[in-house]
């Protein structure tokens, strides 16, 4: 019993019941008003047709009295009332006594206020039978005679019964179509919600590869689980990326706090002095700072990945960015021998953000400091390069050092990923993961290119809206 | 000596630090919460004030705010967790005058509390020209001379120097050159400012007796007359 009310409850509860209601109520208010509005004016059509009648027999009852005086009225009137038909008539005299006529019974104002006009009256014929509806019209004759003609209104009657009987029978169709829609509608909807409502549990219950189901048949239910599938798309992979994250990062975090754990505890039994003390602190102190470090790139990888490039990205001059860094960089490699030398075309302004334009810039540079100086003892040339190509601004560094190999290209720009030859030199392989990032939010890419030799690293970024254009759709808008 | 008030929930770390900016010769107070460290900003007459960024019952940023707006102008120093460029953004607009993400090395707070804190105060005419010992730079004139000899500087280290000699006497960290001369707010993983210091010192010290620019071990650099708390670098 009791899941049956809470399932009565449930459909009780549901749009479609509630849509159904109100249908109900419109179409039974607008039956309702059809009803009156019919009635009502059928009943003034007949009302005139009974009065158009009733003037009619008054005329041929005055050619009568006009052509034989009272005495012919009362025949006339004594032959008519016999004819078994609708029209009524009542003659007295100034006493009120009956001459001639078919009404034996009638309200006694009727016949005070002689003066023609059409009145309604509820009369008796006589033999007890019940009170009728008549419309009449009453009239004083010379001589103190009262004359009453009029017609019974009982075929009006009769047609307004049928008009309510028609309403009765009108609203219980109206009120089982609606059951009818209300059930279809509800069970229909009801299964498709019901199965969108399975499904997403299920999801929420951690099966993220589960989708919503379709129908196929492309309706709004189709419209809505489409976009929500794209939706649980996006979420899956968001989450997939963030699990390969957090796997690397315990990955490659475990292995510098596990040698931090043991050295701390080899010195705190093994140290025989201050400076054994001392020494250990410092290095691990040094494995601290490097920790920070990873986990501060990895935080700037994932905010970077996480910022939209519809807000925040502004117009920027990438050559200046490039002119200040060559600047700031140069005399590192100088001092070495080597050189860094700024390859510029005038280019458009390009749309971004300046600190994340120089952070890749300088990751780059900085790679090539680390990893490029050959060992043949080659002086280090870094060239830093700004191009434009159509609507993109291409920014690159090339080196001279030993380059990546074809096979390695897409690999090194993975998280934490590092080539064997490169383990020597410091750093935790996710410099060209960040570069790439900061690529992908200003909808570029980061490419890596053989320079022949050296490595040539390459990103694109998006030329910003020129003002100059803007002020011509305007002058469009204003001409048109 | 300078009058620090520390407004950081993390009482280890703010212990830390008062014990830190006292042993140096500071006087250093200690708020736990937004609210009582409001109170005690706007009661004190503090030089410098750290405030952490993330506070229980007032967020660091409303606190520089209401500050900001009672038109107390003490130098802020923010300390946050949160050390993207957008946060310092943020983080300066709502009135802060420096930004240090956490965590930091406790030499980079003090030379930047010490910077803070001896900041020439709005109003006050700055000078035009920089001098220690015999070394002097002229702003206006965009020329500097050591010993009445004109030493012939690129843009890049005049911005350097003048940044160093603004701040004589003091300990610059290599961040605080990269994000005040540079303008640039990344980790160089690189002795790219040191290769920089290095040839502004051939410029200004090589021909000279006595070295100006010294190198602070573990911190940054300093310009000075003399030797003092310096160390070989």
């Amino acid at each position: 019993m009791v899941p049956a009310v809470t399932a009565l409850a449930r459909l009780l509860r549901t749009t479609a019941f509630k849509l159904s209601l109100l249908y109900l109520a419109v179409f039974t208010g607008l039956s309702g008003f059809l009803f009156v509005s019919i009635s009502r004016n059928t009943d003034t059509l007949m009302t005139e047709q009974v009065v158009q009648t009733v003037d009619a027999e008054i005329e041929g009852l005055a050619d009568q009295y006009a052509r034989g005086g009272a005495r012919a009225l009362v025949a006339a009137i004594d032959s008519r009332a016999r004819r078994p038909d609708a029209s009524l008539y009542l003659f007295v005299d100034f006493a009120g006594n009956v001459l001639a006529g078919n009404i034996s019974r009638l309200p006694t104002t009727v016949l005070e206020e002689a003066d023609g006009g059409v009145r309604r009256v509820k009369y008796g014929r006589g033999d007890g039978e019940t009170e009728r509806e008549a419309v009449v019209r009453t009239f004083e004759v010379p001589g103190g005679f009262r004359l009453l003609v009029g017609r019974d209104l009982g075929e009006q009657t009769r047609f307004r019964d049928i008009l309510a009987g028609a309403l009765r029978v009108w609203l219980v169709v109206v009120v089982v179509l609606a059951l009818v829609t209300w059930a279809f509608v509800s069970r229909r909807v009801l299964k498709r919600i019901d199965a969108i409502a399975a499904s997403s549990r299920q999801i929420m219950d951690g099966n993220l590869s589960q989708r919503l189901p379709l129908a196929g048949n492309g309706d709004e239910f189709d419209r809505l689980a489409i976009s929500l599938n794209a939706m649980l798309e996006r979420i899956e992979q968001l989450m997939q990326n963030l699990r390969d994250v957090t796997d690397n990062i315990a990955h490659d975090l475990k292995t510098p706090l596990t040698r931090l754990r043991t050295r701390l505890e080899t010195t705190l039994n093994e140290a025989r002095g201050e400076a054994d003390l001392r020494e250990a602190m410092e290095a691990t102190i040094e494995d601290s700072e490097g920790l920070i470090r990873i986990f501060d790139a990895l935080l700037q990888i994932a905010r970077v990945e996480a910022m939209s490039p519809d807000g925040g990205l502004q117009p920027v001059d990438v050559a200046a960015i490039a002119e200040e860094l060559a600047d700031l960089y140069a005399p590192v490699l100088e001092d070495e021998g080597g050189s860094l030398k700024l390859d510029l075309l005038p280019v458009q302004t390009a749309l971004g953000n300046r600190e994340l334009i120089a952070q890749a810039m300088v990751n780059l540079i900085e790679n090539a400091l680390k990893y490029a100086r050959s060992k043949n003892g080659q002086p280090l040339a870094i060239t830093v390069m700004v191009r434009q190509e159509k609507d993109r601004i291409l920014l690159s560094v090339a080196d001279n050092g030993p380059g990546i190999e074809v096979k390695d290209r897409d690999r090194v720009l993975d998280r934490f990923v590092r080539l064997e030859q490169s383990r020597t030199e410091p750093g935790y392989g996710l410099g060209l993961s960040l570069v790439r990032a900061i690529a992908r939010l200003h909808g570029g890419t980061l490419t890596l290119e053989d320079a022949r030799p050296g490595l040539k690293a390459q990103i694109d970024l998006m030329v910003a809206p020129a003002a100059k254009a803007g002020g011509e759709e305007i002058d469009g808008t204003d001409r048109s | 000596m300078m009058r620090i008030l520390i407004i950081e929930d993390d009482k280890q770390a703010s212990a830390y630090l008062a014990k830190g900016l006292k042993e140096v010769g500071h006087m250093a107070d200690q708020a736990s919460d937004g609210e009582e460290g409001l109170e005690m900003a706007s009661a004190g007459s503090y030089d410098v004030l750290v405030v952490d960024r993330m506070l229980p019952k007032r967020d660091g940023l409303s606190v520089i705010q209401s500050l900001r707006k009672a038109g107390n102008h003490t130098p802020v120093l923010i300390l946050s967790a949160l050390g993207q460029v957008d946060d310092r953004v943020t983080g300066l607009r709502a009135g802060g005058d420096d930004y240090l993400p956490k965590p930091f090395a406790f030499t980079e707070l003090l030379a930047r509390i010490e910077a803070l804190g001896r900041r020439p105060k709005a109003g006050v005419d700055v000078e035009t020209v920089y001098r220690v010992a015999d070394l002097e730079l002229d702003r206006l004139a965009h020329r500097c001379t050591r010993a009445g000899k004109d030493i012939p500087l690129q843009p890049r280290e005049f911005r350097l120097l003048e940044y160093l000699m603004q701040h004589a006497g003091q300990v610059v960290t290599r961040t605080m050159l990269l994000e005040n001369v540079w303008e640039y707010h990344f980790d160089p993983q690189t002795n790219v400012i040191d290769v920089h210091i290095s040839r502004l010192r051939s410029k200004i010290d090589k021909d000279f007796d006595s070295p100006l620019l010294h190198t602070v071990r573990g911190a940054g650099y300093t310009i000075r007359n003399g030797a003092g708390r310096d160390s070989a670098g």
